[in-house]
């Protein structure tokens, strides 16, 4: 379970208050919401990007509220991926587990196992650039799958795609949960999206979360 | 405007040019066969180097911290604590401030201040220590720093690194912060993540520092003359052989200095930029 519990975060003159949220294990969990209100926000708040001023985050029974990023265990993966631009993709997609100190092999073995998962078997030697959109979000999802987080953050994660793309991905994205058994927090403004990919949909309104549907 | 800067550009080709008139080839290789001149350049590329390397070695992370500590980035740190963040961006002004000093300062006066530097208590240990580490390292005719090497080596420095980190602020600046973020929510500290992330992006301008900052320290002067003094084949780099030439009414020594000069800088700008080009072409940005 996640349980985000009278969470606040300020930003310049932005102000997110009194934000409640529980994940079940393993949940497909999609946070709609109009531009601007904050969801990006939340979901690095969560990642341990940015400061909250009051509230509590738990990962399972573990209280994350004060631990850094790099010690949450909470994979994300930014709207138009963000991958490293001087690293190659294999390189990229082990990064989480090189600096877990993982043996080689075990290495090799998980970014091979993603690589036929996501299907990007083909481009692992090559560096980012000239890569599709597609193929792009496919790596940065390889990459915040490695280390097996407890919770894997997607903020809009199809919004810069093509409709065939977009399509490709969302069946994938189904496919990963299914098989990697992780919570998934998706951020989206696309209803559709909602229907198709959540287990359970909440919706941000007036900078509060209400959960719609289950 | 590009009249302008044709203009400009034709009085550095006339600059060189006329040296090149005024001195023959005969002159230049009756130069190059002086062991003074020769001791001098090979004088200038040492601590020129060294000068640059240290450069770097300071600029990089001073530059990436500079870059990384915007306005954004304290917000993101410090979340809503308005006092703290405003202290926070007036300490980062005031740093800024104080690591441009070497730039604006007329070269005169940062040797002055280096030369009473090495005169008070702490100035005087640091030149002990210094003489006792080369006296141990086998170098017994380096006598400390002040009027030796290595206050060649450190007034180039002074002023060349305040150069270099301007210039890794700038291209750490330009460099996306995202990856970073991204970086650390993979598990990696922030050594790590400025080493294999921020780094590998930022290799084009860490090439342009160390040039400029190898670019100032050949040029250096002023520090050098009061802080090391011009001794012949002892602190005698290109930039004091041209004064001393000049100084003793050897115009026309002064200007095969001055050509020689010139060509080391050329090859070293060309061979940057090539560096630069072939960095491009193999993938790097």
């Amino acid at each position: 379970m996640i349980r985000i519990s009278e969470l606040a975060i300020g930003q310049g003159d932005f102000r997110l208050e009194d934000v409640n949220l529980s994940l079940p294990d393993q949940c497909y969990a999609i946070l709609m919401g109009p531009t601007g209100c904050g969801k990006t926000t939340l979901i690095e708040a969560i990642c341990g990007l940015r400061p909250i001023c009051n509230g509590s985050i738990y990962l399972g029974n573990h209280n994350v509220t004060n631990q850094a990023a790099f010690d949450r265990n909470v994979g994300y993966v930014p709207q138009d991926s963000v991958l490293f631009p001087t690293m190659r993709i294999d390189h990229q997609i082990e990064f989480a587990l090189v600096v877990r100190k993982m043996a080689k092999n075990d290495r090799r073995q998980r970014v091979a196992e993603l690589a036929d998962l996501l299907g990007i078997g083909n481009i692992l030697k090559r560096f980012p650039q000239g890569l599709s959109g597609g193929e792009r979000q496919r790596v940065a999802l390889a990459r915040a799958l490695a280390f097996r987080p407890q919770l894997l953050c997607l903020d809009e994660p199809l919004s810069a795609l093509d409709a065939s793309t977009k399509s490709q991905i969302s069946s994938l994205l189904k496919r990963v949960h299914a098989q990697e058994k992780v919570t998934v927090l998706h951020i989206t403004h696309n209803p559709t999206e909602a229907v198709e990919l959540g287990t359970i949909v909440f919706r941000m309104v007036d900078q509060k979360i209400v959960q719609t549907s289950s | 405007m590009s009249g302008l800067g044709g203009l400009y550009l034709v009085l550095i080709i006339l600059l060189v040019v006329v040296d090149f008139q005024y001195a023959s080839w005969s002159d230049i290789r009756e130069s190059l066969s002086d062991e003074r001149v020769v001791f001098s350049i090979y004088l200038s590329l040492i601590t020129c180097s060294l000068a640059a390397i240290l450069s770097i070695w300071v600029a990089v992370p001073t530059g990436y911290v500079l870059a990384r500590l915007g306005r954004d980035a304290i917000q993101r740190h410090l979340g809503q604590k308005p006092w703290l963040n405003r202290l926070a961006q007036f300490l980062r002004h005031l740093v800024d401030t104080i690591l441009d000093i070497p730039i604006v300062l007329p070269p005169l006066v940062v040797g002055i201040s280096l030369l009473v530097l090495f005169q008070t208590p702490v100035g005087r240990s640091i030149d002990h220590a210094t003489q006792s580490f080369f006296s141990w390292a086998g170098f017994p005719g380096i006598r400390g720093i002040t009027y030796e090497i290595p206050a060649i080596i450190l007034a180039q420095f002074t002023v060349a690194a305040a150069f270099a980190i301007r210039t890794m602020r700038n291209t750490f600046e330009q460099i996306d912060d995202r990856p970073e973020l991204v970086a650390l929510t993979l598990g990696a500290r922030r050594f790590r993540v400025f080493h294999s992330v921020a780094l590998p992006q930022a290799w084009p301008g860490t090439v342009a520092a160390f040039t400029l900052a190898w670019a100032r320290s050949l040029g250096e002067f002023g520090p050098i003359l009061i802080f090391a003094g011009t001794a012949r084949m002892k602190t005698e780099v290109l930039s004091t052989t041209v004064y001393l030439n000049f100084q003793f009414g050897n115009l026309r020594g002064a200007v095969v200095a001055s050509l020689i000069l010139i060509s080391v800088a050329v090859v070293v700008l060309v061979a940057t930029r090539l560096l630069l080009l072939s960095g491009q072409k193999g993938g790097l940005r």
